[in-house]
């Protein structure tokens, strides 16, 4: 398992770059992760999202729920879901909530 | 910098509810990584866009050899007589199961899943040629139907796209 520094913090990372353990995540990290996704500032939607994700993932493996999991828990529009995180919300929000890809195909 | 986004293309030529699905989840999947969807609908695959149809598309059990009693909890490998497939209800009853089974893996309904798509950014055409012999109107289709195409501008519109069939 490799590791790397994100926002000073050395954290466990698999070989497609997700974080595998959810409790070395914060809100730093979150923030540069999302930089490195093109996100340059998180707002408040975005980071409903993300906290969405982070209680979820409690019941989901450390996994990130699905997209539809996270519209219809949320109250986020589907469009709303791939303004606020374009080109690919599924991988980008567990990206930057410190989870894994989604299990779920929905 | 200048790549080309991966561009995934699905050609729908099926309006049975089991073929409505395929396209449908490989093209979620597909928003949600960050890839281009299009979505080609022609012959019977008009009935996933219409708005008449869509509701209500169905799965027969008549020469059906792969839906077993298995998926209805019966053990062993016994199929429904073709016999008895033919009998009224008996399409009506496969698909009340297939719908039953594919809200059970929390799939959606064939309309609300095209709408999340469309909303997800897919772009959906209509096929000119299956319009034209069905007579078809744009006006009968689901919102998010972008245009009614050739066959010559699905291929102006895929160039260098990885194209499914369905």
């Amino acid at each position: 398992m490799a590791t790397r520094t994100i926002a000073g913090k050395e954290v466990q990372v698999n070989d497609e770059g997700f974080m595998t353990d959810p409790a070395e995540w914060n809100k730093e990290i979150a923030v540069e992760i999302a930089a490195e996704e093109g996100l340059a500032e998180l707002t408040e939607s975005q980071w409903k999202v993300i906290d969405f994700c982070r209680a979820a993932s409690a019941d989901l493996n450390g996994k990130s729920p699905t997209l539809r999991q996270i519209t219809t828990g949320t109250g986020v529009t589907t469009k709303e879901l791939f303004s606020l995180f374009p080109k690919g919300p599924a991988k980008k929000v567990a990206r930057i909530a410190g989870l894994g890809k989604p299990e779920g195909c929905v | 910098m200048a790549e080309e986004n991966r561009h995934i293309v699905f050609v729908c030529s099926k309006g049975t509810l089991d073929m409505a699905y395929p396209a449908l989840i490989m093209g979620w999947a597909a928003l949600g990584n960050g890839i281009d969807v299009t979505i080609f609908f022609t012959f019977w695959g008009m009935d996933l866009i219409t708005e008449k149809r869509i509701d209500h598309l169905e799965i027969a059990p008549v020469a059906n050899t792969s839906m077993k009693m298995g998926m209805m909890g019966v053990p062993g490998n016994l199929g429904i007589p073709n016999l008895m497939g033919a009998l009224p209800g008996m399409t009506a009853f496969a698909t009340g199961m297939m719908k039953k089974k594919i809200a059970e893996v929390e799939a959606p309904p064939v309309r609300e899943y095209l709408q999340m798509l469309v909303d997800g950014g897919a772009n959906l055409y209509a096929c000119k040629m299956s319009v034209d012999m069905m007579g078809l109107k744009k006006e009968d289709f689901v919102e998010g139907v972008q245009d009614v195409i050739t066959a010559a501008d699905f291929m102006d519109k895929t160039e260098g796209a990885q194209i499914i069939f369905i």
